[in-house]
């Protein structure tokens, strides 16, 4: 079980580009795969991973590892989304440091971030709405409410820049009166 | 680079120690995204501790924001690689996982027992919701940075689309983006087209303007 922890999140951590919110749908689709964690269980998982301070992809990777093996998939886990990024920054910071500047890596990255954004719009829309199966589903309360909170920490960090942790607490507070 | 304190050849506990204990202090702090925690990194690396200097810095969050994984592990990473080697990037990303490992493990627990109560899962079902909206924001922010042309907003469109209506592993289309990324300046290179591979900066942004990588 360790060693699956470590392998799946190895390989998420090696496509992470865009940080946490790009990878959520991979690593959702694949626990789910594995029938590790339900739907409904990576809701609250990922809840309590934008919760905590850090990247969201490996807050999840941690509290995934819990939940197969305790402690030490905890770490395990974690170890693997996070070693690719130490062992390619090492590298970069050793030998490549001004390949960011060549035509070749330019356009190549001219195309990689029209993806992540796309990535990251799909995470939003999928750990949003993506729990219901059919569209007929979404019409309720449920969803309602969130859109509505989800409207209301919109216009709480562009209009009023609200600190993240400020926005989540205040939301946490609007769930208990709606839900 | 100040290196002076890896040049006596014996084993630099003291430096070791203290990229962690200044990453542990930062870990805390990388709540939110990684601008708020990259002014955090600049305070305590570059004018308390003196450790790098701007233009390092700036090298720096180029490579940490382009590299796969989050920009706060990323920085870590290369801040204790340039002061302290393999070592001193170990301890700086242990340094900076550890706070958030156990924070969100503790919340996690906390949470599993207040379960059974209707109020405690209608506030989580309302950070879900803030969740959500922090993931749009970041996106807007993303897309303001990487879409300017016909090509990365046909891209980005098509990859929406793409996710939401086929069950393509997104790995097809991180690898098949810069192909098209390559593609789409070779040929305009060989049409005499003018080249642009970042959107042009306006003077009254006061962001940097790189991709958003929020961690």
């Amino acid at each position: 079980m360790l060693w699956e922890l470590f392998v799946l999140f190895f390989k998420v951590g090696c496509i992470a580009f865009g940080g946490g919110y790009a990878v959520m749908s991979m690593i959702q689709r694949e626990v789910e795969n594995k029938g590790w964690v339900g739907v409904e269980q990576f809701q609250e998982i990922g809840s309590l991973s934008g919760m905590a301070p850090g990247s969201i992809a490996t807050n999840s990777a941690t509290l995934i590892g819990y939940g197969q093996a305790g402690i030490p998939g905890a770490l395990v886990a974690t170890v693997g989304i996070v070693l690719p990024s130490l062992l390619l920054i090492m590298l970069l910071a050793a030998f490549f440091i001004k390949l960011q500047h060549r035509l070749g890596v330019r356009s190549a990255f001219y195309g990689l971030r029209p993806i992540v954004t796309a990535l990251i719009v799909y995470a939003a829309i999928n750990f949003g709405f993506g729990h219901h199966s059919k569209i007929g589903e979404l019409l309720n309360w449920q969803t309602f409410g969130t859109l509505l909170i989800c409207g209301g920490c919109l216009f709480a960090i562009v209009k009023y820049k609200w600190h993240p942790f400020a926005v989540i607490l205040a939301s946490a507070a609007a769930g208990i009166v709606i839900f | 680079m100040k290196l002076a304190m890896r040049t006596n050849g014996t084993f630099p506990f003291k430096l070791i120690g203290q990229i962690f204990a200044v990453f542990l202090k930062i870990g805390p702090s990388t709540f939110g995204g990684g601008y708020a925690m990259l002014a955090t990194i600049e305070r305590e690396i570059v004018h308390k501790k003196g450790w790098m200097d701007d233009e390092e810095m700036g090298d720096m969050v180029s490579i940490a924001g382009s590299a796969p994984g989050g920009v706060a592990v990323n920085s870590a990473a290369f801040i204790g690689y340039r002061l302290g080697g393999v070592l001193g990037a170990l301890a700086a990303v242990i340094g900076i996982t550890l706070p958030t490992l156990a924070i969100v493990l503790m919340l996690s627990l906390t949470y599993s027992a207040f379960k059974e109560n209707a109020k405690v899962e209608a506030a989580l079902q309302g950070v879900h919701a803030s969740v959500v909206a922090l993931i749009l924001v970041a996106a807007w922010k993303m897309m303001r940075s990487s879409l300017f042309d016909s090509i990365t907003w046909i891209l980005a469109a098509a990859s929406v689309a793409v996710l939401l209506f086929t069950g393509l592993h997104s790995v097809w289309l991180i690898l098949g983006g810069p192909i098209v990324g390559m593609a789409a300046v070779w040929i305009r290179r060989l049409r005499n087209m003018e080249v642009r591979t970042e959107p042009e900066r306006r003077e009254d942004d006061q962001e940097p303007m790189m991709p958003e990588y929020y961690i």
